[in-house]
């Protein structure tokens, strides 16, 4: 088995701890949720931090409260994957992000791995998750330690892919990130919306400084409350096995519809072929105010399909994986519409 | 043999000897033993394909605190390698790499991470050579290889043969070739009513066992080494070690500890293994070396990819006149079983139905990377795979259900194969109509509901090879037993339980024979000071070849148990038996005697209670070169039929049902054998939707580098993606097995492949003939098909090669019945 470095572990109890423990030992500090993503990465020497930030024994970050007819969904970063997939207010109001959370790997991995950790996911490529003997024998790459992207060497830039099964939800059904970091001896928050938290860019994806900490996730209500009624949301994931397996493609969606069956709003967004989720804006301003007449529909399939820009960095071959994006979207509007 | 149902242990189920402990986690496993003062070693494994190694400086490693000993290939320079043919390993590489991951160095330190960290302090020179990494440039003679390196980097200036890989190769890089003909194919493509030529391809892929090879070595006062491994061939490991490390065998004690796992991935002799022993001979102390998942894949010996050519003919009502194989076997870097695998191409086709004309002709190449030996079925899945695909294309043509098709044409019971193998019992038959009858086939297949769809295939396999591994006479198996007098029974056999259960097969023979619990018999096996050698876990030899040597050790001591009753009791021995812990008469004539009492008095009789046992197969098989691979005492026989549905517009399949019936002769243990049956299903159908063991190559991609070295990456088949598996056992009780039984380990996973391959061209008319059978490639069938062309999906190009002149073989004279 590979041996994990050596490190220190600080328990604090607070956010305010947190954030003034990074404050102190900066660049040699990472924060650890569940350690699902980060332990495996450290066995492999992505990331040798010296002192490790654990948020289990944070309270505020475990925070479940759903408001029907105000706020919505505030839900805390260190909230098990399992409890998303599985908590009644998630499933009854948002299916899209309960189904994401449920298809990230396998039981015992949704019970140790945290939301939060999951929306701060590395990007993934099949030449960066590797050992480090191997990427030495490969001569590293631009994400870490070396000077090339193997994935196309003319490349200026890390293409990694976002792999997170639960981020393209959060972007379709525009939650925004509360984050939390030192300044001096205070605690400063912003709040980000979803899809600026993510940054296309393989090596540099996160629009968050190293120390600032995702403490909550608010979500809008989408059954009742301002956005009227209606909603239909899914999430669709592409992966070779039923468990174990990141995204090859994901596709969260979310309609609603009038009462004479016009589109009202259309959200869809595509993970795992970029290094951000992709939303198809230019799809779902096809979509917005119409009827959904198969033209438009196939006209909107086209415009989003075009996103998806999947590399040979991830397992199944990419022109598969780009076929397969219009077949999801299709999917996804044929049960909205149920033709 | 006729079935007898008056058994107390054999054909029922009891629970695996050694079951709880393993659940309870009390197995000590190589990895859970710690002795004081123990080292840890890490070895340093090359970043290059292909290499030649200039120099190796150890002495900053060694001035690293915490280091105790560092060692290079030259500490330990003789060859070794499993078969005598294929000496060609070394324990770390001397001259040369040969592959990413081929070790040059190793350290010992006093914990892992010290160990680990040296290994960055060691300095090591190389110089690049050119790489070899498909089958087709290790066909090419040394001369015609392209000058270029396969990373795009322009090829260093070296002659061309330095592309060779192993001096001793048969040619170039090709390792072995071989090329047989049975009888005359051309008459029988004269007299075929139908001929087929085909290309299929067979992916490469590993064994994936859940515990890594790990290995602690112990140099001790007496000078006597003892290494405790996790192999299934402690005997070979035991001559290898004497070779490499100079020393008389009698003064090493090799120790299998409990296998978590196998499948043929730890079947030679290993790198580790000789690593530790010498690392603990330099320092005075245990030594342990347990591999990362990562080391595992390069360690391999796994599945070879083959490419294989078939051309078959076959008369209008389905008797085949002529079979070609022509096949291409990626060796990797390393002989291992290499010669016997690519017999193993060409050596079972013949024994599930009659062929009357069959020629055979195959080439192993060397290639730059991990080097490939014998995965479950051993050599065996890849020509299995085409044959039955073609079988099925064949039945398409002439109109014929596919069942009826080989229904109409078995090998018979008692008869000879055209390449001299002996049949002695085939249950295919009973197999096929049990997994048609219950999965509904017939009807089910001409259903036209696009996107569901059955399958069938078949498969057949070895009870053992019928030759040793190296050329001797002895036995294969040997048992003792010795009668403690409190009753308790102790077996001694070299044999290896690496999961399947054969630990438990030894104890059910004996209860069973002896009419005692199963807990009263205390199983010693798998070390080599204590036990008679048994060639190991490999070729599904094991129950056959164990079950009876233990026969033959056990017998002659029920024997005197019952004579000394009968002289006690004063009644004739005939009359008595032995049943439930007690000796009783066959008549109730008089009062039972307890098991105890019997076994004193016996010792009382007789001496010391104790006695031995072996087994050699039958010499059988042709008289030919390469007649060595394929005779067996018995074949065992499985069919299978798979329920697949799959999306017409994406290719993505799910497998619903698998039917599998196999020809056990006679289960020793019902639930053992259903459990391997199931384990065969579950590998079996990972290979067939989604294992490859491939690495990267061509212009774009530093070379050599394996794509997928872990358990997340390597992708095999999942709890939730296991399909029920309906599992029938049929008994042939064949004569040559012990109480007529045959193998279970190896055969059960072979008729998967085609079997899902067959049904996925039912369901979308796509046929995929290569494995694995990938969404991804049905969907190009599927694309194809909308473009009015061919759905099939497969190799379209084979390498234009002269082989040399076949030999010749005469069919065996009788070869219809015996
Ligand atoms: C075998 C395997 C399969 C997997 N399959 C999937 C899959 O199918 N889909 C999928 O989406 N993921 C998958 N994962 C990835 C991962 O396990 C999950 O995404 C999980 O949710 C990560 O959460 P965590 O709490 O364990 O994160 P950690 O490992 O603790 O952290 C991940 C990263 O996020 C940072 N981080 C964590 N919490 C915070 C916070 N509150 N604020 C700021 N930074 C933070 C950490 O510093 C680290 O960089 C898989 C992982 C493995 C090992
Ligand atoms: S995309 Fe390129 S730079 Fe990024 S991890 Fe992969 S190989 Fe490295």
């Amino acid at each position: 088995m590979l041996r994990l470095p050596p490190f220190e572990y600080h328990a604090p109890k607070s956010i305010a701890e947190a954030v003034a423990l990074k404050a102190e030992y900066g660049e040699l500090a990472m924060y650890v949720a569940g350690g699902t993503d980060l332990f495996p990465n450290m066995k492999r020497q992505q990331f040798t931090p010296q002192n490790l930030i654990g948020l289990r024994k944070i309270p505020e970050l475990f925070q479940l409260v759903f408001d029907q007819d105000g706020t919505g969904l505030t839900l805390g970063a260190g909230v098990s994957l399992n409890e998303v997939a599985e908590h009644p207010d998630i499933l009854k109001n948002y299916p899209a992000l309960a189904k994401a959370a449920s298809l990230v790997s396998a039981p015992q991995l949704r019970n140790m791995g945290t939301i939060g950790g999951n929306l701060c996911l590395d990007t993934r490529c099949t030449y960066y998750n590797q050992s480090y003997q191997w990427r030495k024998a490969l001569g590293f790459c631009l994400k870490k330690s070396g000077d090339t992207c193997w994935v196309a060497r003319s490349s200026p830039k890390c293409l990694a892919v976002s792999s997170s099964d639960c981020a393209p939800v959060m972007v379709a059904l525009e939650a925004e990130f509360c984050l939390a970091s030192p300044a001096g001896e205070a605690v400063k928050t912003r709040i980000v919306p979803a899809s600026e938290f993510y940054k296309n860019d393989g090596a540099n994806f996160l629009n968050k400084t190293a120390d600032e900490l995702l403490v909550s996730i608010r979500l809008p209500t989408y059954y009742s409350g301002k956005s009227g009624i209606g909603w239909k949301m899914n999430y669709r994931k592409l992966s070779r096995r039923n468990a174990i397996d990141f995204p090859l493609l994901g596709v969260a969606t979310a309609f609603r519809q009038k009462d004479n069956g016009d589109c009202a709003e259309a959200r869809i967004v595509l993970g795992a072929v970029g290094s951000s989720p992709l939303r198809a804006d230019e799809a779902e301003k096809i979509l917005q105010d119409g009827s959904l007449t198969l033209e438009r529909i196939e006209d909107a399939v086209q415009a989003a399909a075009k996103l998806a820009k999947p590399l040979d960095n991830t397992d199944m071959t990419l022109s598969y994986r780009k076929k397969m994006a219009s077949r999801f979207i299709t999917e996804a509007f044929n049960e909205v519409l149920k033709v | 043999m006729n079935k007898n149902n008056n058994y107390q242990w054999i054909g029922k189920s009891w629970t695996k000897v050694d079951g709880l402990a393993k659940a309870k986690g009390e197995t000590v496993y190589a990895d859970d033993l710690f002795l004081p003062r123990m080292l840890y070693a890490k070895m340093l494994r090359s970043p290059h394909p292909h290499a030649r190694i200039k120099s190796i400086d150890i002495s900053k490693a060694l001035k690293r605190s915490g280091v105790v000993a560092a060692m290079t290939g030259k500490d330990l320079p003789i060859p070794f390698g499993i078969l005598p043919v294929s000496q060609d390993e070394e324990t770390l590489c001397v001259d040369k790499v040969r592959m990413i991951g081929d070790p040059v160095a190793a350290v010992a330190a006093i914990d892992e991470e010290t160990a680990e960290a040296a290994l960055e302090d060691i300095v090591v020179e190389y110089e690049i050579l050119p790489s070899i990494l498909t089958i087709e440039d290790g066909l090419k003679p040394l001369s015609e290889r392209p000058v270029r390196e396969e990373s795009g980097l322009p090829a260093p200036d070296v002659p061309a043969a330095e592309a060779q890989i192993h001096e001793y190769a048969d040619s170039g890089n090709i390792h072995k070739q071989v090329a047989l003909e049975f009888g005359d194919t051309e008459t029988g493509f004269a007299e075929a009513d139908h001929i087929r030529e085909e290309l299929f391809y067979y992916e490469g892929n590993t064994h994936l066992p859940m515990e890594e090879h790990s290995a602690v070595a112990q140099h001790g006062a007496d000078g006597r080494v003892t290494l405790w491994s996790s192999t299934q061939t402690p005997h070979y490991v035991h001559r290898a070690l004497a070779k490499v490390l100079e020393m008389p065998a009698s003064q090493i004690r090799v120790i299998a500890t409990p296998v978590g796992g196998g499948f043929g991935g730890k079947t030679d002799p290993f790198q580790h293994e000789m690593v530790v022993c010498k690392l603990a001979m330099m320092t005075g102390r245990p030594v342990k070396l347990t591999l990362t998942r990562e080391e595992v894949f390069y360690t391999h010996r796994g599945r070879h990819p083959v490419l294989m050519f078939v051309k078959a003919g076959m008369k209008s009502d389905g008797s085949i006149t002529a079979l070609h194989f022509r096949n291409f076997l990626d060796g990797g870097a390393y002989g291992s079983y290499g010669v016997a695998s690519t017999f193993y191409t060409g050596a079972l086709q013949t024994v599930t139905y009659p062929i009357a004309n069959y020629k055979f002709e195959a080439m192993r190449v060397f290639t730059n990377k991990a080097p490939c030996g014998p995965k479950r079925g051993h050599g065996t899945p890849q020509p299995r795979f085409a044959l039955e695909v073609l079988l099925d294309k064949f039945a398409e043509d002439l109109n014929l259900d596919p069942a009826e098709l080989r229904l109409r044409h078995l090998m018979p019971d008692n008869s000879k194969t055209i390449n001299h193998l002996t049949v002695t019992t085939n249950g295919l038959g009973e197999c096929i109509r049990k997994v048609t009858e219950s999965s509904g086939f017939q009807k089910r297949r001409t259903e036209s509901t696009l996107g569901k769809g059955i399958g069938l295939g078949c498969g057949s396999y070895l009870s053992g090879a019928g030759l040793p591994i190296y050329w001797n006479k002895m036995p294969h198996s040997g048992v003792q037993i010795k009668i403690d007098r409190g009753g308790g029974v102790t077996i001694f056999c070299g044999s290896t339980d690496i999961g399947q259960g054969s630990n438990s097969v030894l104890a059910g023979i004996v209860a069973e024979e002896l009419g005692i619990g199963i807990e009263q018999v205390i199983v010693v096996t798998a070390d080599t000071d204590l036990t008679p050698v048994d060639l190991g876990s490999y070729s599904s030899r094991v129950t056959l070849m164990i079950g009876n040597a233990t026969l033959a050790a056990v017998r002659p001591l029920r024997e005197q148990i019952l004579s000394a009753t009968a002289e006690v009791l004063k009644i004739p021995a005939e009359k008595l038996t032995l049943r439930r812990g007690q000796v009783v008469s066959k008549n109730g004539s008089v009062e039972p005697v307890s098991f105890v009492d019997a076994v004193q008095w016996a010792e009382t009789k007789f001496g010391t209670l104790g006695s031995v046992g072996s087994y050699t197969p039958p010499r059988r098989g042709g008289k030919f070169k390469g007649a060595g691979v394929g005779p067996s005492p018995n074949y065992s026989y499985s069919a299978c039929v798979a329920e697949v549905t799959c999306d017409p517009e994406s290719g993505l399949y799910s497998v619903d049902k698998l039917w599998l019936a196999h020809d056990i002769g006679q289960a020793i243990n019902e639930k053992l054998v259903i459990g391997q049956v199931e384990g065969g299903a579950y590998m079996g159908l990972s290979e067939a939707t989604m294992e490859a063991q491939v690495y990267r190559a061509g212009k774009d991609n530093p070379a050599g580098l394996h794509k997928t070295p872990s358990m997340l990456d390597y992708k095999s088949l999942t709890a939730l993606d296991m399909p029920e598996v309906e599992t029938i056992l049929i008994e042939t009780h064949d004569p040559e097995g012990p109480y007529g039984a045959k193998e279970a380990g190896q055969g059960p996973l072979l008729p998967i492949m085609p079997a899902i391959a067959n049904a996925i061209n039912n369901a979308v008319g796509v046929r995929v003939d290569e494995v694995p059978i990938t969404p991804e490639k049905i969907f190009q069938g599927l694309q194809n098909l909308k473009k009015g062309k061919s759905g099939r999906i497969g190799p379209k190009k084979f390498p234009k090669i002269t082989f040399p002149e076949a030999l010749k073989v005469e069919p065996p004279e009788d070869n219809s019945v015996l």
